[in-house]
């Protein structure tokens, strides 16, 4: 056991280390700088740029493809280096680089290869995700945007229907659209899947209106959108085989976040109880500090044991989500402690009180952590399916065609 | 980065768990109970022959000379079997005392025999109700005095590393006029507990001074291994049954009541096996990092072995209540091990008070 970079890691470290004090700088955002989604996303495209010129993007990347082809382990080490700095990341980049890629990359054909993979690399394009439905959530195969052949001879096809949760659709160019092909097949393989330029007539995107007080997620709208087959990736009917490409991209990148409960430590130790102590005297608030710090160091670690199999060429498979599983539910816990801690101050906060804000907005944001990417039922169905190797969940819907389903 | 047991580790794991599985079936437990017996003997035995009992121990004085991730290892083990031997009192605790305060001398007289398994030893804390580690024993002039209780294993240890006042050990041969020891009803019916009383019994004073922490620490980290190993095993016990019990028409492992039982307690299980590798690499290579890091190792394993044994039982349901049934002795252990070595409360304590600036908080 051994947490210090090997040789030749330490080499790495070091290469980008260099690169991203000459490079980065110039693209970090300043904390409390109130800039628009357009300028955000603007400067996300900036940074890929930079990525690409320095020879950063697209780490895991074959070579052949225009990657890097470099392992787990080194994307890892980039990752925590890059790090260090507030730069402008964001799904407007990560479901190009995380999602449409790998996608494409398995799926597609040479000519969508030459067409996307270099183009999003280099920041030119940036994507969003057309899946979830009103109707499909947790669910997806139950999708119901449908697609059929144009009538006119040609070989597009006509979509119409309503996606939700697409994350920067109104700022991104392309999407990743899964719709269905076929609804007298059952539901899993009546899908087909498609990449479509957001700019196609047809395509209406609306920000809803969150609970967090933020839009940056999108319903979007479908109607009589024309794709033509060229954007298909895959075969007709293969759709639900690259959603699953996509979903175990989402994964893997989940979970690798840290919550901080040392900052609630500090609050606690600064904050008076009246009694001429502090709140970190309080035995049951030390309790809870100390379970989530012990929460916390363990989730740490475990991801380091999935780190080093990633580095090794295993695939952490469903124990990936075990950590996101973790995660998610110890950030709401945490948040809503702070919220707990700061007594009345918590729920109307001084002006100018950003700290509280934050951990706000936070608690808000923790429900999205514990439903997206895996909701906690769906992980631990899938834990225990696929770790514990107990049976699968009865399905109703299965060999049944999907226009015969209920609902 | 590597952040795994190295093969020689999981190798030695394995040769644990094989060791226990011949010789610790759960029927030898119930016939251990049912007889009375203090300890599995046997089992001690094959312990000391494949070096396990010195794993930890320095070559020098009779054992391998290996490290805290060896040493939990053996210890994950021993909680996946829910062994009947002093492990934790003897070598994990006294032994590891002796190494760290013993003078020379007593380290030569005793860290051999340990290793050996020819002595069994003890580490004497408690004294009843009040703070777990307690000082009211007092050694003056050779002489030992005061009460502790309850001491586990004392009924067949050779000596007893005793606290006493100002956190300092007095190391005591129990077969002696001046010891009584006067068994308790014991909740872990494999675990025997004594009380000892001390009238002037001949002992002698350990020169290390202020080794506590560093010992609890570690015994922490190897506690931490233990839970993990035994919450494995009730994950293991509780999938098998319910995918063997049929329940309306089908499996009770189907139900999602059940699996999401279980995918909780091997998340839990996870974490505290991380934090369990963690505090080994901290106490072999990183000793500044052993006080958070044992407090966290604590921490989650006395979570996921509640959870684990709590729930495996429930998974069982009517069959889990009786004595024929393995779950019990998971249920009764958890309680033990969440309590020794300090409660869930002393060590969030810890962790706190461990946190980089906490003093300076404090202040």
């Amino acid at each position: 056991m051994d947490f210090n970079d090997s040789p030749d890691e330490a080499a790495f470290r070091a290469e980008a280390r260099a690169w991203l004090a000459a490079h980065a700088p110039a693209h970090v955002l300043t904390p409390g700088d109130k800039i628009t989604d357009t300028e955000e996303a603007d400067r996300g495209r900036a940074w890929m740029r930079e990525l690409y010129a320095g020879g950063w993007s697209g780490l895991t990347f074959p070579k052949a493809l225009g990657g890097r082809g470099l392992s787990g382990a080194e994307a890892v080490i980039f990752a925590e280096e890059e790090g260090k700095y507030h730069l402008p990341k964001g799904p407007f980049t990560s479901i190009g680089t995380g999602m449409a890629l790998p996608v494409i990359a398995k799926h597609g054909t040479d000519e969508q290869k030459a067409r996307f993979i270099e183009a999003t690399l280099k920041g030119d394009l940036t994507w969003c995700q057309l899946f979830s439905e009103p109707a499909a959530g947790s669910d997806l195969a139950a999708l119901r945007t449908k697609a059929v052949r144009a009538e006119d001879g040609s070989d597009d096809w006509i979509v119409n229907g309503q996606k939700v949760w697409s994350s920067w659709a109104h700022l991104t160019d392309w999407g990743i659209l899964v719709v269905r092909t076929d609804p007298t097949l059952p539901k899993h393989k009546g899908l087909t899947f498609f990449v479509v330029d957001m700019k196609t007539p047809g395509i209406e995107t609306r920000p809803i209106r969150q609970i967090s007080g933020a839009s940056e997620f999108n319903e979007t709208f479908l109607t009589d959108v024309r794709i033509p087959d060229a954007n298909r990736i895959g075969a007709e009917g293969e759709g639900w085989a690259c959603c699953m490409t996509v979903l175990m991209g989402e994964r893997l990148g989940s979970g690798a976040h840290r919550s901080g409960v040392e900052p609630l430590l500090d609050f606690a130790a600064a904050t008076p109880d009246g009694h001429g102590g502090t709140m970190l005297d309080d035995r049951a608030i030390r309790q809870q500090l100390a379970e989530a710090l012990a929460e916390e160091q363990g989730e740490r670690f475990f991801q380091a044991r999935l780190r080093t199999m990633v580095s090794r060429g295993e695939n952490p498979g469903a124990l990936a989500g075990m950590v996101k599983l973790a995660y998610a539910g110890r950030y709401q816990k945490t948040n809503g402690l702070a919220l707990e801690l700061r007594g009345l101050a918590g729920i109307a906060p001084d002006p100018g009180d950003t700290a509280t804000a934050d951990v706000q907005y936070d608690y808000i944001y923790s429900t999205v952590m514990r439903i997206a990417g895996g909701a906690d039922e769906v992980l631990r169905n899938q834990i225990a399916e696929r770790v514990l190797g107990m049976p699968g969940e009865v399905r109703m819907d299965k060999d049944v065609p999907f226009e015969a389903l209920k609902g | 980065m590597n952040f795994d047991l190295s093969d020689e580790q999981k190798m030695l794991g394995e040769q644990a768990r094989s060791l226990l599985a011949d010789m610790s079936s759960f029927d030898r437990l119930r016939t251990l109970i049912d007889s009375g017996a203090e300890w599995d003997e046997p089992l001690w035995r094959a312990l000391a022959d494949m070096g396990f009992l010195g794993a930890a121990i320095p070559e020098e004085h009779g054992g391998l000379g290996l490290g805290a991730l060896d040493l939990g290892v053996i210890m994950e083990a021993l909680g996946g079997a829910n062994a009947a031997v002093p492990f934790m009192s003897s070598i994990i605790l006294a032994a590891e005392a002796i190494g760290l305060a013993g003078s020379e001398a007593q380290k030569a007289a005793w860290l051999p025999k340990l290793a050996s398994g020819q002595a069994v030893a003890t580490f004497a804390y408690a004294e009843g109700p009040g703070p777990v580690f307690g000082c009211g024993a007092t050694l003056t002039e050779g002489k030992l005095s005061g009460s502790k209780t309850p001491v586990a294993d004392a009924g067949i240890a050779d000596i007893a590393v005793v606290l006493v006042a100002d956190g300092r050990f007095a190391l005591v041969e129990l077969d002696q006029p001046g010891v009584t020891r006067t068994k308790l009803e014991s909740f872990d019916q494999l675990r025997p507990h004594y009380r000892l009383d001390f009238a002037g019994a001949a002992a002698e004073a350990m020169p290390g001074i202020g080794k506590l922490d560093r010992l609890i620490d570690q015994a922490a980290v190897q506690a931490a291994f233990e839970a993990a190993g035994a919450s494995e095993a009730c994950l293991t016990m509780a999938r098998d049954y319910a995918m063997e019990r049929q329940m309306f028409g089908r499996p009770l492992a189907g139900y999602q009541a059940i699996k999401h039982k279980l995918a909780d307690v091997a998340v839990a299980t996870e974490l505290a096996r991380s934090n369990a590798y963690y505090g080994g690499w901290a106490a072999e290579s990183s000793p500044d990092d052993l006080p958070v890091a044992a407090a966290a190792a604590r921490l989650s394993g006395i979570k996921c072995f509640e959870l684990a044994a709590r729930e495996n039982l429930q998974v069982h349901g009517g069959i889990g209540y009786t004595f024929e049934a393995n779950c019990h002795f998971y249920y009764r252990r958890e309680r033990m091990l969440a309590v020794h070595l300090g409660n869930r409360g002393f060590w969030a304590d810890r962790l706190l008070n461990a946190q980089p600036g906490s003093q300076a908080k404090a202040a």
